[in-house]
């Protein structure tokens, strides 16, 4: 038996799990229109390569990854693409983004695919594969997968199975029905990454899915190990199950791989294979559509498939009103209910009033500490919460606000009912806002002082043109009247004193005039701006990972 | 837009509030068999004196009364309240005495969760210094006369010696301090009616209430172990470790866990949330300095009990205390990755 390691804090809610596991997976009919967004990777989106009125074959590349974090997007069957066009997609705030209108043909005519032998190809071509495959983090982070593929000194392999949130079983039926592939796609992904340790986490409430897997392990490779661990939200965050399974800790600001560690969730390792082995693009997933529905149960379903469409399959109760993207703990109220499924999204649920309660009114915090027992990033969130309303973001920040995961559990403990997590998002944004703000500032003072030193130079130079002139021609009239014999010497004396004077202006501007310290401290300081963004982008990657 | 999370746990303030209430019964019960049915009287005044002081103040604030009335926290120090006053006080004190903790110690401080000081122990402060002698007029043992109570408490004539006792702490210390006795606490605690088997005569019975109905909110998750744990330890280790230098001038554990408020000190007002310290070690700092503040008072002070003093003291450090015992959040502590890998 391994030994697994604890985590602080964590809950228990209801799991929800088996009323969408009661049907098999189902493979949900093609809409009459599809909307794929283009940007469904973290990162920068893909170049666009199709028009309106060109024909698409299934699998056929539209748009090509460009610089920067993005991948390939493909068209999810085969038909005719009817537009480019901006469309809401799925985000809190009803956000529009760029979308490919395909209208599908029905025929399902692939485009031709091309298998590759992992074992022959060099890691540059399947971390190529990948890239163009459109692979991304499935578990909602939608990280690109190619870049993670790409970690150097990787000492562990963690494939993500736990998924810890109520409700979604997206992974759990995935792992109950294809573990030959998320076993092949790990074993690449190991291969890759020239992991020593593979281990697939799970959490114990999966028996169905741990036996499934355990069985698919055992045929592929003896050493690859399925670990059961204890069912407690978030024990499925990237964080909370790298804790478990090897007791490190990876603090805000660093990645996994900083520590030899890399994860990938489970619907990435199969997809992982299924591009490699198969050479299938990724354009479709499974999605658990559940809740307050007559028929819950998992769906494969074509990217890009409108939501209400997809809902209608499973039949909602009449009370229904409204739908949740992903889990109860981290997913968000859809605004809009034609907004497409992406690669990231993993769970549709039927809220009612009776599921769903609404919030009773909050009652003031009683500092009770139930929320620090709960929080798994061991955060204190009564005082956050109460730096938060006070506007105090300096405290906010002392007491590591950015260390929050955001998880849900402090508020879903709280005994006065208030929303804590809203109070660290307003507190969080209020803090990038500032900075923001601050960083403009700072370029703006900048350029201003370099202006105002740049003046003063262009006024020495002027000013030492003019004397270096004087006393050229102060020199030339004593020379006029000194005679013939002191000439040379005193004319190489002036040449010397130009090329000196020269020699000193050139020293003064390979060190500038302007006040280098600043300089160099806004490089420091845009590199911090860089590394600290990407950092953000990974933490709320790994934040919305915990599927 | 309402966001994540969306579902929460079915816990509420006054669940909360309410399970403490139910913890005291038993200190209750044992409280009605050995000082009789008065005890009870005094609950029910405190209880609705709080009640219309917090639906007044509330109007006042313009604060939605239904909603802060359901919460039970004024009843919780109401009950409080009474427990530490003297059953048999006249009915004013403990109007006045809850006055003081909602009106000034709770809603003149912002209300539920606002106030850094423990109310019920406030309202024990002023009155034993406003009224010194009422506050320490406690019933003898044994006497559960409910009628003389009765009189005693709404009665303008109140003739008192027959039931009057002074607290066993109370009683230890003053006759330990007769320069002429030469007492010992073994001598006075044999000898004295005020004095039970291992506490005061009946006190004791009350005290293992309290703990039986503290240990149940332990079991609830309604309060922490440590803080009772905390407080027991370190009055039991101190008290040891005086009575082991000297026997004869300083009583031991057993015996200052069992009188007073030790017990209800350690379940049911060291634990009070809004005025304790919140860190893990904080409530344990905070839980030990009551207690070793309570035996420095009790011993060498001129009060019964020390508990309430010794709260209010510790209340002004909670601040403090919690700033300086911030625990390290994931990933930032030291030492902590086990293969020795850095990042």
């Amino acid at each position: 038996m391994r030994r697994l390691f604890g985590f602080w804090g964590g809950i228990k809610p209801d799991s929800h799990k088996n009323e969408s596991t009661r049907l098999p997976v189902a493979k949900a009919p093609l809409p009459s229109l599809l909307t794929v967004p283009l940007r469904q990777n973290a990162g920068a989106s893909p170049r666009i390569m199709v028009k309106a009125g060109d024909p698409v074959l299934k699998g056929q590349m539209i748009a090509a990854p460009e610089d920067g974090l993005s991948v390939a997007l493909h068209a999810p069957t085969s038909g005719h693409v009817r537009a480019i066009e901006a469309r809401a997609i799925a985000h809190p705030s009803g956000l529009a983004g760029i979308c490919a209108i395909i209208e599908p043909d029905g025929a399902e005519r692939w485009v031709e695919l091309e298998p590759l032998d992992a074992a022959r190809t060099s890691p540059e071509q399947l971390r190529r594969r990948l890239r163009e495959a459109g692979l991304v983090g499935m578990g909602g982070a939608a990280f690109p997968s190619y870049v993670k593929a790409g970690g150097t000194a990787i000492d562990t392999l963690i494939i993500n199975g736990a998924e810890c949130e109520p409700w979604i079983t997206c992974d759990d039926m995935l792992m109950r029905t294809r573990g030959e592939d998320i076993v092949g796609g790990a074993i690449m992904l190991r291969e890759l990454l020239g992991a020593r340790k593979l281990l697939i986490g799970i959490e114990d409430n999966k028996p169905e899915a741990i036996a499934a897997m355990r069985a698919a392990a055992t045929r592929a490779d003896p050493g690859l190990e399925v670990v059961a661990v204890p069912t407690r939200y978030p024990a499925g965050g990237e964080k909370q199950l790298i804790r478990v399974l090897t007791g490190l800790e990876i603090p805000y600001g660093k990645l996994p791989s900083h520590f030899g560690v890399q994860c990938f969730n489970v619907g990435t390792a199969a997809a992982v294979h299924r591009a490699v082995s198969r050479g299938k693009p990724l354009i479709s997933r499974l999605v658990t559509l559940t809740g307050n529905v007559a028929e819950p149960r998992n769906y494969e379903v074509a990217i890009g498939m409108p939501v209400n469409e997809l809902i209608a399959l499973a039949h909602p109760q009449a009370d229904t009103d409204r739908y949740l993207m992903g889990g109860p703990m981290m997913g968000f109220a859809l605004p809009d209910l034609a907004v497409p499924v992406v690669k990231a999204t993993n769970c549709i649920i039927a809220a009612s009033p009776t599921l769903f309660p609404a919030p009773t009114p909050e009652m003031p915090c009683i500092r009770c500490g139930a929320c620090a027992q709960a929080c798994p990033a061991e955060l204190a969130p009564y005082e956050l919460y109460w730096f938060a309303r006070s506007q105090n973001l300096g405290k906010c920040q002392e007491y590591h606000l950015f260390d929050c995961i955001e998880c849900g559990c402090c508020a879903f403990v709280c005994p006065s009912r208030i929303r804590l997590v809203d109070y660290y998002r307003y507190a969080k944004s209020s803090i990038r806002a500032r900075e923001k703000d601050k960083l403009a500032a700072d370029h703006a003072r900048e350029r201003y002082e370099f202006r105002l030193a740049r003046e003063e130079r262009e006024k020495q130079d002027k000013a030492a043109k003019l004397a270096a002139k004087a006393a050229e021609t102060k020199a030339k009239l004593a020379r006029a009247s000194a005679g013939d014999e002191s000439a040379p010497a005193s004319e190489s004396d002036d040449k010397k004193a130009l090329i000196e004077a020269a020699m000193a202006k050139a020293r003064e501007q390979t060190t500038p005039a302007l006040n280098t310290d600043v300089h160099r401290m806004t490089a420091e300081q845009q590199a911090q701006v860089t590394v600290a963004e990407a950092r953000h982008a990974a933490a709320t990657a790994t934040a919305a990972k915990d599927t | 837009m309402l966001n994540s999370p969306y579902i929460t746990k079915p816990a509420s303030v006054s669940a909360v509030m309410f399970k403490v209430l139910a913890a005291l019964l038993p200190g209750i019960a044992a409280y009605v068999w050995f000082f009789g049915a008065g005890i009870l009287l005094q609950i029910a005044l405190a209880s609705i004196t709080a009640l219309a002081a917090e639906a007044a103040v509330l109007a006042m604030r313009g604060k939605p009364l239904g909603l802060f009335l359901k919460d039970g926290s004024a009843l919780v120090t109401a009950w409080l309240i009474a427990l530490t006053f003297p059953s048999i006080a006249p009915w004013w004190l403990i109007v006045l005495g809850v006055l003081v903790a909602i009106v000034v110690a709770k809603h003149l401080y912002g209300g539920l969760g606002q106030n850094p000081f423990n109310p019920a122990m406030v309202a024990f402060c002023v009155m034993i210094v406003a009224y010194p002698q009422l506050m320490s007029q406690w019933p003898a043992a044994g006497f559960t006369d409910f009628a003389a109570e009765f009189r005693a408490i709404f009665g303008a004539d109140r003739h008192l010696d027959a039931i009057v006792m002074a607290t066993p702490l109370d009683a230890l210390r003053t006759v330990l301090r007769l320069p002429e006795t030469r007492a010992t606490v073994e001598g006075v605690l044999g000898s004295n009616a005020t004095f039970g088997n291992i506490g005061g005569r009946g006190w004791e019975w009350v005290a293992l209430g309290y703990l039986a109905g503290g240990l149940w909110l332990i079991q609830q998750g309604v309060i922490s172990w440590r803080v009772p744990t905390a407080f027991l330890a370190t009055l039991g280790l101190i008290s040891g470790a005086f009575a082991l230098v000297d026997a004869t001038q300083y009583a031991g554990p057993t015996f200052h866990l069992f009188t007073g408020g030790a017990m209800l000190g350690a379940f049911f007002i060291a634990t009070d949330p809004v005025s304790g310290a919140t860190t893990v070690r904080g409530q344990i700092i905070f839980a030990a300095g009551i207690a070793l503040l309570t035996w420095i008072i009790r011993t060498f002070g001129a009060y019964p009990d020390g508990i309430a003093f010794a709260t209010l003291l510790m209340n002004i450090c909670v601040p403090l205390i919690d700033m300086r015992t911030q625990r390290p959040v994931f990933g930032r502590k030291t030492g902590k990755t086990p293969d020795g890998r850095q990042p």
